[in-house]
């Protein structure tokens, strides 16, 4: 029976690993398709390098097996595996010229010395650093030094590359810029990449699929619009991207009830009474006008339920929107924070004091168990 | 993640790594200098201890004797010596111990015995463990053997081993050993307390105050590194010996005994006390400073409340290190200590002058344990020291205070004076011709062949000794720093090997020296062959110094990117090409500070060779202590300042190398 068409390229299961008696990876299992780019992505800690080291075997896992490429490499040495690695520090050996950097990894390889010219050459284009081959990393600026560390990762046209957390040491604009250069190279190379990173931005941009990682064991595996969507958790809502955390009570079928008030919500599995934490993303939530202010012939209230009238408190511009803490009696102390187009904010004048009719439409309002 | 999860046992079976051939590669190696270590330490301590646990006694009761008539048959009914010995008292009970080469004469047990008398003799061992000889040849049977009267003339009784702690005893109810103890804690004590006072100020003066010529006192503080630790004892002997031209300022004491070996330790120990205070006080926070000037708290205050806590740590570890080198000191109490007995002396004499290797064992043992409490109290609070280092950071700058600044100065002038002065002494002596009568030049004290010492030729040993110990110590020393640092797994062998590279610094010279006797010059020791060779100096110096100097490799080699050997690893290429393209290329300050340090100190030491060397491998540093002992005083203040200059040169030009080799090899550190 054939089960999986799309054949998975590394493929972990059950995977252990121990420091001593500290549980830093829990029961892993994961597959990884050819050419897909994954993200591992957690906070700092939750043990994203300890299955990176794994899966390269830098340090090897205490239970659990890898496959690579449909071949057990469980318990092979790095030096008997097929990877290229980017280390946050990049590693460059900084009294070797960039080119022998580069050419590190292809000496001894059965290239001769004008093949291998060709491909530091080839390379250093690739990485858009054509002239810099002489230099010495110290003399390079750290974006430089990064891509000079991932040339010298793919020279040997590695199966898979492994990078962790490659941006992390650079400054903001650099590392945007850098997402999309790495994102490109991996794409036109094809090459089977793992990044491990902290920063849920960087994971939603670059990655094909994220894997959300928390105290060791893995959270969810979705794309990024999965990830965003549908959390699994309160966990992985609350890690990428913003949420509105409410406390609630689920009502029978897919309702939430907030004291008095009943909300329609997305489908959710809790019994009547359930204690919940309620939750929508700041940009979920729908502003709408009254006679005076109309923000077209599309306004109007979907969920009769789901609208309530509130009183804007602070408003914040954050350039591309306002952020708006809305009060109301049913979400107790805890303002509901909302973000809104300025065109919205304009036609609707907005201002700190007044009141306003929102929705918060059922299928982005979640449902999620709440914490003891 | 608690340890509650812990109860779900994960499901699959444990991994096992499958070692690569670099993984091989390194393990061995590291197995390989851990046995150096093992065959260049720990056997050869092991065999110390239980040398001193050795104690050797005729057992009269294991022997039996028949007497014949003077037909020379009909041999009379069998009896041991102890028989013998028990109505004719002929050997008292202590004459009984004896050490391994005792031999006891047995005519003595026989009073009539005449070797011109027909009468023969029957002698057998009663055990195996009896043993005698007749001439040279060894009888450990158990049968009769016959001798006539000529022959028995020439058997020997040979004492027996045994282990327990005899020695122990007669060491501590032996007042001329023991009060060698309190002696040597004494002068210890007092040229700590000395040089860490004098060393304090003098590195406060370079750190704290806007005195001028810093980097001129910083030299002359460093100088006494250069020569060996005796210089300094000859140098009094110039001045305050019994034709000193300044003996009248010790009214009437001498300086032969503790004073001289006081004075000389301050000189020797002074450089070790300030580069750790030194260090201690250049990480000082400055905002301490600025809080207690902000505070109103005044110079005498701040002093109190900042700067000594600040260098606690520095003055603590800087007391137990001269403290260690005070009292594991051999060459300076050797040549200035007259009477006033010392531990490393007592070894020294017991070993060469009574031939007691036991005795010289068990002093060993009693030197070994202040050294190894001094050496884990300066670890530990080194490692505290660290700590501090890299949790401060804003350096403090000393603003200048006329009157603080000229009393430092004169007072870093007067301790430099001594240091110059004490070298300037012994240079004057080796170039006049005799000291102080004749003060006209010459340069016969250089004409070392014609003095007991080795001659030059113990110079060149020196340097051959002192470079081959730079090579291959700091080869051996790095090599082995680097895998105990870099390598995967291994967590048991990693520990133990660096356990073992910690070991030499807590074992005195003396002991080190002794011990390879001990253990190497045993011919049923298939490393017999090294045995009064220069390859055991060089190996025994290397060991000697081994702990500073893997230290300073690990410290290097911490300082590196710890992901080399991954990226390396994810490379496929092997870990060696990696280490001789990269690790030491970056390495090369380290490396080349740590052959410095193996040949000045190769060229200086004096304890642990002086056991070792033979006439063929003799080195100035024992050439030094000879013709003193000879009453060559001035060729040994002149071979002493060779071994200065010659150290003074191998710096500079290690200086010149270092400049040279960092502009090529480390170009990239500069942008
Ligand atoms: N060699 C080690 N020994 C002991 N604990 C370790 C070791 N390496 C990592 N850990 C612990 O394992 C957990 C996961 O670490 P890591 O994988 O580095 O986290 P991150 O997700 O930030 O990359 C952390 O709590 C860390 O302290
Ligand atoms: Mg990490």
């Amino acid at each position: 029976m054939k089960t999986n068409v799309e054949s998975s390229y590394l493929k972990i299961e059950n995977l252990w690993k121990f420091f001593g008696k500290f549980l830093a990876l829990e029961n892993i299992s994961l597959e990884v398709k050819e050419g897909e780019f994954i993200c591992f992505l957690g906070p700092s800690g939750c043990g994203k390098t300890t299955l990176l080291r794994a899966i390269a075997g830098l340090d090897l896992q205490s239970s659990g097996t890898t496959l690579q490429g449909g071949k057990d490499v469980s318990n092979l040495p790095p030096s008997e595996r097929d990877f290229g690695i980017v280390f946050q520090s990049y590693a460059l050996f900084p009294n070797l010229s960039i080119e022998k950097n580069i050419a590190y990894g292809l000496e001894n390889t059965g290239r001769s010395k004008d093949e291998i010219k060709a491909r530091v050459a080839e390379l250093l284009e690739l990485v858009g650093l054509p002239e810099q081959g002489k230099k010495y990393p110290a003399q390079l600026s750290g974006g430089q030094q990064q891509r000079i560390a991932l040339a010298r990762a793919i020279a040997t046209n590695p199966g898979l590359l492994l990078l962790d957390e490659p941006l992390s040491a650079l400054d903001a604009k650099v590392r945007v810029h850098l997402r999309h250069e790495i994102k490109e190279l991996q794409r036109k190379l094809g090459v089977t990449t793992v990044m491990v990173t902290h920063d849920q931005e960087e994971a939603l941009a670059m990655a094909d699929r994220i894997v959300v990682m928390n105290h060791g064991v893995i959270e969810q595996v979705g794309t990024p619009t999965e990830i965003y969507r549908e959390p699994s958790s309160l966990f992985v809502a609350d890690f990428i991207g913003e949420m509105n955390q409410i406390t609630a009570t689920a009502g029978a079928g897919n309702k939430v009830r907030f004291g008095s008030a009943v909300m329609e919500s997305a489908p959710h599995q809790f019994n009547e009474g359930d204690k919940i934490i309620a939750a929508i993303r700041p940009n979920d939530i729908i502003p709408h006008g009254d006679s005076a202010h109309s923000l077209g012939k599309d306004d109007r209230v979907e969920t009769e339920s789901n609208a309530i009238d509130v009183e804007v408190g602070e408003m914040e511009f954050l350039g591309s929107f306002w952020r708006c803490r809305l009060r109301h009696e049913l979400f107790g102390n805890e303002d509901l924070i909302a973000d809104f187009s300025i065109n919205a904010v304009r036609r609707l004048e907005l201002s700190e004091g007044s009141t306003m009719l929102i929705e918060l439409p059922p299928t982005r309002l979640m449902a999620f168990a709440g914490s003891e | 993640m608690s340890d509650a999860t812990l109860q779900n046992v994960p499901s699959g079976k444990s991994i096992r790594g499958k070692l690569s051939r670099d993984d091989i590669i390194m393990r061995g190696s590291m197995i390989v200098i851990g046995l150096y270590l093992l065959i260049t330490m720990a056997f050869p301590l092991y065999a110390m201890l239980s040398k001193s646990f050795s104690t050797y006694k005729f057992d009269l009761a294991a022997y039996e004797v028949q007497v014949s008539d003077e037909t020379g048959t009909n041999f009379s009914q069998p009896v041991t010596f102890a028989d013998l010995n028990e109505t004719l008292n002929v050997v008292a009970e202590t004459d009984l111990s004896a050490g391994s080469d005792g031999r006891l004469g047995v005519t003595q047990f026989f009073p009539d015995f005449s070797f011109r008398s027909p009468v023969n003799y029957r002698l057998r061992n009663t055990s195996d463990t009896g043993r005698f000889l007749v001439g040279s040849t060894l009888n450990d049977a158990t049968d009769w053997v016959e001798l006539d009267s000529n022959t028995f003339r020439r058997v020997q009784l040979r004492p027996v081993e045994a282990r327990g702690l005899d020695n122990f005893r007669t060491y501590f109810r032996t007042p001329a050993l023991s009060n060698s103890i309190k002696n040597s804690v004494i002068i210890a004590t007092v040229s700590t307390v000395i040089t860490v006072f004098l060393a304090f100020w003098f590195a406060f003066a370079l750190n704290r105050s806007c005195m001028r010529f810093k980097g001129f006192f910083r030299l002359v503080a460093m100088a006494p590194i250069l020569v060996p630790s005796l210089l300094p004892g000859i140098a009094l002997v110039y001045l305050f010996g019994n034709q000193g031209m300044l003996k009248e300022l010790l009214f009437g004491a001498t300086i032969y005994g503790p004073i001289g070996i006081i004075i000389g330790s301050v000189f020797f120990t002074f450089p070790h006390a300030f580069l750790i205070i030194s260090t201690a006080l250049s990480i000082s926070d400055a905002r301490l400073y600025e809080a207690s000037v902000v505070l109103r708290g005044s110079p005498w205050r701040t002093f109190w409340t900042v700067t000594i806590p600040g260098a606690r740590y520095g003055l603590v570890s800087a007391a137990f290190v001269v403290f260690n080198l005070v009292i594991t000191d051999f060459g300076l109490p050797k040549v200035i200590g007259g009477q006033f007995n010392v531990l490393a002396v007592d070894i020294y004499k017991q070993v060469i002058g009574q031939q007691n290797f036991e005795m010289g064992a068990v002093v060993s043992v009693v030197l070994i344990l202040p050294a190894i409490v001094a050496f884990t109290i300066d670890r530990l609070v080194q490692s505290k020291q660290v700590a501090l280092l890299s949790a401060r950071s804003v350096p403090y700058s000393p603003s200048p205070n006329a009157r603080l600044d000229w009393t430092l100065f004169g007072f870093s002038s007067l301790v430099a004076v001594f240091i110059v002065g004490i070298l300037a002494v012994c240079q004057f002596a080796a170039l006049v011709k005799f000291w102080p009568y004749d003060l006209s030049f010459s340069l016969n004290n250089y004409q070392f062949d014609r003095m007991d010492g080795g001659g030059w030729g113990s110079y060149y040993n020196s340097i051959k000794l002192a470079l081959l110990t730079a090579v291959i110590g700091t080869s051996v020393i790095f090599f082995g720093a680097y895998l105990v640092e870099k390598s995967n797994g291994f967590r048991t062998g990693r520990t133990l090997f660096q356990m073992f590279a910690m070991l030499p610094m807590a074992i005195p010279g003396m002991v080190l020296g002794l011990s390879y006797i001990f253990f190497f010059n045993n011919p049923s020791n298939p490393f017999y062959f090294i045995y009064g060779t220069m390859a055991i100096l060089v190996v025994s110096t290397v060991t000697h110094f081994y702990t500073v100097s893997h230290l300073t490799a690990t410290t290097a080699l911490q300082q590196m990117d710890r992901e080399f050997e991954s990226v390396s690893a994810s490379l496929k290429q092997p870990t060696l090409k990696l280490f001789s393209r990269v690790t030491v290329p970056v390495s090369m300050p380290a490396i080349l500070d740590i052959s410095i340090y193996l040949f000045v100190n190769a060229m200086t030491t004096v304890s642990a060779v002086v056991f070792l060397y033979s006439p063929k491998t003799s080195l100035a540093s024992i050439a030094v202590l000879n013709m003193d002992d000879a009453g060559d005083i001035a060729p040994a203040a002149a071979m002493g300042m060779m071994i200065f200059y010659t150290n003074a040169a191998a710096r500079i030009l290690h200086l010149i190398a270092s400049r040279g080799i960092l502009q090529r090899t480390q170009a990239w550190r500069k942008r």
